[in-house]
């Protein structure tokens, strides 16, 4: 029971991944009704529980070696301070992502605590920040070539493309939502996986070790995310900032869940490395700057229009300010929580 | 039984085809009947009335289905709006053929052999606008790329088909062959119903290179 409510800041961080990043993998579907919001939020939550349960132990590792959060007070404040650092940015409309604050966070623990930063750890973790939106535009012009060459080249009735692009919608925001949750799990649960008391669950069919399970209720706390929040969030996703077509919002969701996915795949990691051919990180990354890049990548693909220099720089702005204000919350709130509520945050 | 996606879409792919097969016959019928009545084949063309009040209600039928299908089962959210305004303004073709018929057949205009060559020739170009508009909705439909050349098609034809009307209506005016100036104001707004097939075609046209960039991706 205490080691619920400890992971509770956690389950907070999930909610709020839930109401935001998941209605970019259907925002546009949901707001142009090519598909119901309670077909959309069934899928994500089926998905994003697959992917945080059986896909989420590669970008975790990652985490864990930037800093090894070692008390459950400890990894309570650290996933506190992401969470107050969404919050806070949110409220103030900042771009934001869990991913940049709880990297923060942890920097924040490691100050407090003493231990080193590694920086190699760490410069993999900016580097992947910066380079995945460049990678999700690279895909966006590439999906978006030859979806423009089959529209307009191979004779497809209208009605037709409506349907392939309803049900590549639905299997598109499916792949998403598993992604996102291979990906951004680490975000939510990643720190508590050292110190969490929860044990496994042996359900028959399958049986899951006690990090698969706080995968789990991080999963179903992302779901209820889903669910209570994110319908208001896709109306203004899919209406004011991305105001594109259903092809291109299909493409935008591809390309981004893609970036998602490659940075989170164990499997495809070791493909490429018995092919001998470069590996990426398995980095948690930020959907949401992966969609930015996709959008921007549209942009280009037709002609360098609608780029918006703006949002770049709020999203560059990002990168600096969001991990800064975590570490701060972080480093803070550690030193009350050692001191005034005494609780061990470090061993 | 609740229909799959897959069936709504068959079936109203199937619904306006057969709606624009019908604008189709509905033009070839004008173009027979107009020939009759050109031709001072008078019983025959009173006769041939029937067949484009039966196409037209046809149409008519057809087109609220569309509407009602469209609407219903939630299609193409994006293009929704522009099929529904290429459909209906489309409808007003069948609407024309209908009532240019009607008018000759009521009103009985006495078509002289001084301008007859020329009335032949403005149906013949005007009619070749309207039946360019028609295929090019067809591709809008089903082949996005090849619309702008029926649209340049169109407007080749109502260009010609202006010039036609022109010259039909000086040379109604220019005559001594017709006594009464009602007699040449008769002719003048046959010619101009006429040539309103293209300038009907025109303005569709004009919303079918809208839609058709609308629809890029």
């Amino acid at each position: 029971m205490v080691s619920l409510l400890f992971i509770s800041s956690g389950l907070f961080l999930g909610w709020s991944l839930g109401a935001n990043d998941a209605a970019n993998l259907f925002g546009t579907a949901v707001s142009t009704k090519m598909v119901k919001f309670s077909t959309a939020a069934v899928i994500i939550s089926i998905f994003v529980i697959i992917g945080a349960v059986f896909g989420g132990a590669g970008t975790t590792e990652t985490l864990g070696a930037l800093g090894d959060v070692n008390t459950l007070p400890g990894a309570f404040i650290v996933a506190l301070a992401a969470g107050l650092t969404v919050y806070l940015m949110t409220n103030y409309k900042l771009p934001v992502s869990t991913t940049q604050s709880i990297v923060g966070a942890i920097i924040g623990w490691n100050l407090f605590s003493g231990y080193d930063t590694e920086f190699t750890v760490l410069t993999k973790i900016v580097g992947t920040w910066i380079f995945s939106p460049i990678l999700s535009a690279v895909f966006a012009i590439l999906f978006f070539k030859i979806a423009d060459y089959i529209v307009n080249n191979v004779k497809i009735h209208l009605f037709k493309i409506d349907m392939y692009t309803r049900i590549g919608l639905i299997l598109v925001g499916a792949f998403g939502a598993y992604s996102l949750g291979a990906n951004n799990i680490a975000n939510v649960m990643g720190v508590f996986t050292k110190t969490s008391v929860i044990g496994g669950l042996d359900l028959n069919i399958v049986s899951l070790s006690s990090i698969q399970v706080l995968f789990l209720l991080g999963g179903i706390s992302i779901s209820i995310g889903v669910f209570t929040y994110s319908k208001r969030v896709m109306t203004t996703v899919g209406k004011s900032i991305f105001k594109i077509s259903p092809v291109a919002s299909l493409i935008v969701v591809l390309s981004s869940s893609a970036v998602l996915f490659v940075f989170a795949s164990e499997g495809l990691q070791s493909i490429l490395i018995t092919l001998g051919l470069p590996t990426l990180p398995l980095v948690p990354v930020s959907g949401s700057q992966a969609v930015v890049g996709a959008v921007i990548g549209i942009g280009l693909a037709k002609g360098g229009r609608n780029i918006n220099y703006k949002l770049l720089s709020k999203i560059g702005l990002g990168w600096i300010v969001t991990p800064l204000l975590a570490l701060l919350i972080s480093y803070i709130a550690l030193f009350f929580m050692q001191n005034v509520f005494m609780h061990q945050v470090y061993l | 039984m609740k229909k799959s996606i897959f069936n709504k879409s068959k079936e109203l792919e199937k619904d306006i085809n057969e709606y624009l097969d019908n604008v189709e016959e509905a033009l070839l019928i004008f173009k027979r009947e107009i020939n009759r009545y050109f031709e001072g084949h008078f019983d025959l063309f009173e006769d041939g009335l029937k067949d484009i009040l039966k196409v037209e209600n046809k149409a008519d039928k057809l087109l609220k289905d569309i509407k009602y299908k469209l609407y219903t089962y939630m299609l193409i959210p994006e293009a929704r709006g522009d099929v529904l305004s290429l459909l209906e303004t489309m409808d007003n073709e069948v609407d024309l053929c209908k009532k240019v018929l009607m008018q000759f057949s009521i009103e009985k205009p006495k078509i002289r052999d001084f301008v007859l060559a020329e009335f032949k020739d403005l149906t013949k170009q005007s009619l070749s606008s309207a039946e360019e508009v028609v295929k090019g909705l067809r591709t809008y439909f089903e082949e996005i790329s090849m619309v702008n050349d029926y649209v340049n098609k169109v407007h080749f034809y109502e260009h010609e088909a202006d010039k036609i009307e022109e010259r039909i209506k000086r040379k109604v005016f220019e005559t001594d062959e017709i006594d009464e100036f009602s007699k040449r104001v008769h002719l003048r707004h046959f010619s101009e119903r006429i040539a309103y097939f293209s300038d009907l075609a025109e303005e569709i046209s004009e919303k079918l290179s809208v839609a058709a960039i609308k629809r890029s991706i």
